[in-house]
């Protein structure tokens, strides 16, 4: 096992244009703090403008977070940081 | 607190997909399909099955077109037949909560029970410390009779296993004046002659069965219109959004508002009334004022705390103020205030002044059905912007803090000494209900019926920490410009 991949920087990107905000994408800031520390100093956590994934009547499906290349919708507490763990875990 | 909440997703998605159709005019024709895409064939249920579901869906849409569930007369009657009279009426009617029966889980009376840790052991201080004498072993474990316990919970506080817990009723937890009760079948029914319209209850049932009735349809109709129609917006609404205050009033001119006014300008009409009111009620040697902004604390002192109205400052609130400005400069405005409160709607609808409410979920799916994305919005350039102190009604605190500025500003000799209610709750009460027989140490007390102030309001989309931050940016930002060389003007409100 490469110890360098459990270094791996975590880069969690929330979309925070008006429908994922209103989704709920403003009760996802902050995540960081479910988290324990060692695993909370590897991600770094960023909103982002509208990824145009709403659009269309597609606004059920937000809010819309990236946990590095994997897009997560209807993005939970539990669901984002589930998925935070699977990569940690790589 | 770090959660998502279902029922707020559910809640929002329908307010959108019921803006949406509103906007595109297939309302009549396209709500009765509304449950069946909210709840597909196939999907694991929540409830029983889909269909109740699926009911539940449509009672949800029922509040959102603005009815009271407790009127349903004919259980056959379509969503449809409802939207038809939704777009056709010419008045909203209070009271403004009501409760989804079908959603209502009719969860147990709130009661004490006796978990599996109990190690039945030897010190039994639950047995011995129990007033009523309702706790046995039995199996080598500590039970307790229902039919004798009185919840006082002397029980829970004793145990040195934490072994007891106490089951809550959330809504009648969370109601500070107790309006919310059971009827015979064990479903919660509002009294409104004591509800207070904190929203409380609303904001804390896990099954959403609690809704306001919304005046959504009838702003959206009003902005079909063609008529002058201004938004009056809340010092709280600018911490509510992504983006910052001046794209969010181009957002609101896009959805069709003629013009767009700050609340805060007529909370600075209320600091200043409030400040001389102070110092007179002072000089008559009257031992303290409080303030009278917050229309659920003074719906609640004028109905369960009545020893305290003579304190009350008599001092209009900041909508007021700013909906009489509006009315004054263009009488044929139609107003729609835009607040995160369920309280301020009833007192909207006594106002005489303001026409519509619209509260903070609300707005956000007008914007989301109409796909503007604030934060993309070109801002809109804000002449003769509120004070900072009104800017900062929303915030817990900073209400009595402008009205004790105000006064020092003025050198009237006059010492203020504030004080602070911070969330209506029963707690609170007692020291509000005190304060009239003992003299209390503030003369200016200032109380907010959500923890926190407006910031935390029962409508609200962002954590109240993330609101103040904003709130405080939009008046940085604000005092710059204000601070900057600038074209003459003397108009209140804004252009865009
Ligand atoms: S707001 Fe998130 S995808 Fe549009």
């Amino acid at each position: 096992m490469e110890r360098s991949n459990h270094d791996r920087k975590i880069h969690v990107v929330i979309c925070s244009g008006t429908t994922c905000y209103l989704m709920g994408a403003a009760e996802l800031f902050g995540i960081e703090k479910a988290l324990e520390e060692s695993l909370a100093s590897r991600i770094s956590i960023e909103g982002s403008p509208c990824m145009n994934l709403c659009k269309g009547g597609s606004y059920g499906k937000a809010p819309f977070v990236k946990v590095n290349d994997t897009l997560i919708a209807t993005a939970t507490v539990p669901k984002v940081i589930e998925e935070i763990r699977r990569q940690a875990a790589m | 607190m770090l959660y998502n909440n279902n029922a707020t997703h559910i809640r929002r998605e329908l307010l959108v997909k019921l803006a949406s159709l509103a906007f595109e005019g297939t309302l009549r024709e396209k709500i009765d399909r509304v449950p069946l895409e909210m709840i597909p064939k196939g999907q694991p249920s929540v409830r029983c099955c889909i269909h109740h579901d699926r009911a539940v869906i449509k009672y949800r849409l029922l509040a959102m077109m603005g009815f009271a569930i407790e009127k349903e007369t004919d259980e056959l009657r379509p969503l449809s037949s409802y939207a038809e009279e939704a777009l056709t009426r010419t008045a909203v009617e209070d009271p403004l909560l009501t409760v989804i029966d079908e959603a209502c889980s009719a969860c147990v009376q709130s009661h004490y029970f006796v978990t599996n840790a109990c190690k039945g052991c030897v010190a039994r201080p639950c047995v011995l410390n129990c007033p009523k004498k309702a706790i046995q072993m039995v199996n080598g474990q500590a039970r307790i009779d229902p039919s004798l316990c009185v919840n006082c919970g002397l029980c829970q506080k004793v145990c040195p296993y934490h072994a007891i817990v106490k089951v809550p009723v959330p809504c009648e937890e969370a109601c500070p004046v107790g309006a919310i009760s059971k009827d015979p079948q064990g479903k919660e029914h509002i009294d409104f002659t004591t509800c207070i319209y904190c929203g409380k209850c609303m904001s804390e049932c896990p099954f959403g069965a609690i809704m306001e009735r919304s005046q959504m349809l009838d702003v959206i109709r009003a902005l079909q219109s063609g008529n002058r129609i201004v938004a009056l917006v809340a010092p709280a609404i600018p911490g509510q959004f992504p983006g910052d205050y001046p794209q969010l009033v181009t957002a609101l001119k896009m959805l069709g508002f003629t013009d767009v006014y700050e609340v805060a300008q007529g909370a600075d009409e209320t600091i200043e009334r409030e400040a001389e009111e102070l110092v007179e009620r002072i000089h008559k040697g009257e031992p303290f004022m409080t303030t009278s902004c917050c229309p659920a604390y003074t719906r609640c002192a004028h109905i369960h705390i009545p020893e305290l109205k003579p304190y009350i400052s008599t001092t209009k609130s900041p909508m007021l103020y700013t909906a009489e400005q509006v009315k004054q400069q263009t009488p044929e405005s139609f107003i729609v205030f835009i607040g995160p409160c369920v309280a301020k709607k009833e007192e909207a609808l006594r106002s005489g002044v303001v026409d519509f409410v619209l509260n903070t979920e609300e707005l956000g799916a007008l914007l989301v059905a109409k796909e503007i994305d604030v934060p993309h919005c070109e801002p809109a350039s804000i002449l003769n912007t509120p004070s900072a102190a009104a800017k900062s009604f929303p915030i817990v605190g900073k209400v009595s803090q402008a009205v004790w500025e105000k006064v020092k500003e003025q050198e009237k000799g006059v010492q203020v000494r504030p004080l602070v209610v911070d969330g209506i709750d029963r707690q609170n009460l007692k020291i509000l209900r005190q304060a009239v027989k003992t003299k209390p140490d503030g003369n200016l007390i200032e109380v907010m019926a959500c923890q926190g102030g407006c910031v935390a309001g029962p409508t609200t989309i962002s954590k109240p920490m993330v609101a103040v931050k904003k709130i405080e940016d939009w008046i940085r930002k604000s005092t710059v410009r204000m601070n900057a060389p600038q074209e003459e003007t003397t108009a209140v409100g804004v252009r865009s």
